[in-house]
């Protein structure tokens, strides 16, 4: 493997990463919380996806300039977020909390199940490709190796202030504490005047809108069609249990991980690309059950 | 109790009848026959409390396995296509059992759902052996070493289908309630005491595990004699959603539950795919949600509150 290839693998790695990473943070901050696998969260991708290509599109028609393609990104993240987010908990899995796991996986698999129609019924079955934020960016040059600046610069750049910011806003502000004061012990937290419903809706909506964000910022660099939804949510399983459920740190490290190991099997074993983040799944979980930042939970007897 | 019994005694005359009273339904009910036997292996594993979203896994890989038996050994017959089809399965299911056999809840249900998509990509990918999308012809096996035609092997193969589904069920049923199924029971209710009293889980699991993967095998290797043809859709999350719908449609861990409830959802699958066909998961799902929101019992739960309410009013009246 000479300079060239491993330069390219170490980008499309790191490129991927950050995307992944985006949006198995917002599954990992919902579970962390709400003890809820949502299995929905890859439909969640899969539609800002779907919604940036659709709204650059039209802004792109409309004769606007192109350089509107990443406020839309944002725009279609806090869509998803609000008018998805929002009533999937309020209406559906505020029922669901007090139900056994099994019920609380089925409920976010049914969930999943409608919204892969809903989206094809929108946006069909034909793959759409809008990459007009990535071309805008250009390329730049990092030895001999020719790079997007939008894959190279700007999503590291989102996901790292994604997790500082995430860290900031846990660790340091009321709404952060207040929310793992209700992840501690939910009845203490509401004995002492926290209205944990409102936490609830209020994480359900960012972590739905994370997997739109991650959507609208995958959208540009690749194209979208029926399926991308049941490959991510399987995918970023794969980051949020190696790194430990509720892990926001773990998950930035494992999605590195994850990332680097799929884009170096492309340029050394194109076949294996697939399997790759699984058979690291399986090889940590194999060793360390809980997750590699994990921490085994007390049993109740 | 004898009520109880009557109903579902006469809808199995009326099954074993169909091939002579209605036989265009034939194929149909053998197809739900087929899909029922492979939903009593979620069905077993919902006994346990876990939910498994790739058990389409085992369904694909006794499919797979019964058209490469056909393809390296042109002209075998349908009892070695079927055992060696069970046989990759279970083995499979061993392999997968022992990893996925140490986690519950969550990680249960996703890990299979990662095993069982890696599957479809292989299937998909290595196209030089298994065809790609378009999948492998299964051809028509001879029967006991005798050439059939079509309509007499479709006939076979509705007997066989049916004469598995009662046999597999009943020894579920049995399993069950057998001591290493009452063990597998108590994973849902408490694993924890489960260990005090020195017994492994992860073995009881496994025990189960692998009777599932049989029962998912024995329903795809049926799937694939009777359409001739497998593809990686066998494995693929939508074909386990399904399942699990008709699990918890059929009555969450009832073992005739799935056999019904596959019939009513293969029948009705098939008189709506005409006006629902693009939107057919969505019905599902919503279906899916009915059911886990007002009808946690599902077909077999309803059926046995209503016999409770006749046997009640018998008493009354004596």
């Amino acid at each position: 493997m000479n300079l060239t290839l491993f330069l390219l693998a170490l980008f499309d790695g790191i490129a991927y990463a950050a995307l992944v990473f985006i949006v198995a943070v917002g599954l990992t901050l919902i579970f962390g919380v709400m003890r809820i696998l949502n299995v929905a969260h890859g439909s969640l991708y899969a539609m800002g996806a779907y919604l940036t290509a659709s709204l650059t599109t039209f802004i792109i028609s409309a004769g606007l300039p192109p350089i509107f393609a990443f406020p839309t990104m944002l725009v279609s993240a806090v869509l998803i977020g609000a008018l998805l987010g929002g009533p999937l908990e309020w209406l559906l899995l505020r029922r669901i909390y007090h139900k056994p796991e099994v019920l609380q996986l089925l409920v976010t698999f049914a969930i999943f199940m409608i919204l892969e129609d809903v989206q094809r019924l929108i946006w069909g079955t034909q793959p759409i490709f809008q990459s007009a934020a990535l071309q805008l960016m250009g390329t730049v040059r990092v030895f001999s190796v020719n790079y997007t600046v939008y894959q190279l610069i700007l999503l590291p750049i989102v996901a790292v202030a994604l997790l500082v910011g995430l860290r900031y806003f846990l660790r340091r502000t009321v709404a952060g504490k207040l929310i793992l004061a209700t992840t501690e012990d939910r009845e203490a937290a509401q004995a002492i005047g926290i209205d944990a419903d409102k936490v609830f809706l209020l994480t359900f909506i960012v972590g739905a809108g994370l997997a739109g964000l991650g959507g609208a910022l995958a959208s540009p660099t690749t194209s979208i069609l029926p399926g991308i939804g049941a490959d991510m949510i399987v995918l970023s399983f794969a980051v949020v249990a190696t790194a430990g459920l509720g892990q926001i740190e773990g998950a930035a490290l494992t999605a590195l991980l994850i990332g680097l190991g799929r884009s170096f099997a492309v340029y050394v074993w194109p076949e294996t690309q697939v399997l790759v983040p699984y058979v690291i799944m399986v090889a940590v979980l194999l060793v360390r059950p809980e997750g590699l930042f994990g921490s085994p939970s007390a049993r109740k007897i | 109790m004898s009520t109880r019994i009557i109903i579902p005694a006469i809808l199995l005359i009326l099954l074993a009848l169909v091939p002579f009273a209605a036989p265009t339904l034939q194929v149909l009910l053998t197809l739900a026959l087929a899909k029922g036997i492979a939903v009593m292996g979620v069905t077993v594993l919902l006994r346990s409390g876990q939910v498994s979203f790739g058990h389409a896994l085992f369904f694909a890989i006794a499919a797979y396995g019964g058209a490469f038996t056909l393809m390296l050994m042109p002209g075998a017959d349908l009892v070695i296509v079927l055992i060696l089809g069970l046989v990759a399965a279970v083995l499979s299911g061993l392999v997968v059992g022992l990893f996925v056999a140490r986690y519950r809840f969550i990680f249960f249900a996703m890990l299979n759902l990662a095993f069982s998509m890696i599957f479809w990509s292989i299937l998909e990918k290595f196209y030089h052996y298994t065809g790609g999308a378009d999948g492998m012809r299964l051809p028509r096996p001879t029967v006991l070493w005798m050439e059939l035609e079509r309509g007499a092997y479709e006939l076979v193969i509705f007997y066989l289908a049916l004469v598995l589904a009662l046999g597999l069920g009943w020894f579920s049923m049995r399993w069950l309630d057998s001591p290493v199924g009452q063990l597998f029971r108590t994973i849902k209710t408490n694993e924890t005491r489960l260990q005090y009293l020195g017994m492994s889980p992860q073995r009881v699991m496994l025990n189960g595990y692998v009777l599932s993967a049989l029962l998912c095998g024995t329903g795809g290797i049926l799937m694939g004699l009777v359409q001739g043809v497998v593809t990686p859709e066998y494995a693929y999350w939508v074909r386990s959603g399904e399942m699990v719908f008709i699990a918890v449609l059929g009555g969450a861990g009832s073992v005739p539950g799935a056999l019904v409830g596959a019939a009513i959802y293969e029948i009705v699958r098939t008189y709506a795919s005409a006006f629902a066909g693009d939107v057919w998961q969505m019905v599902l799902g919503v279906f899916l949600l009915i059911i886990i929101l007002f009808a946690p019992g599902g077909i077999a739960g309803i059926y046995n509150s209503a016999m409770d309410r006749i046997a009640g009013k018998k008493e009354e009246g004596e």
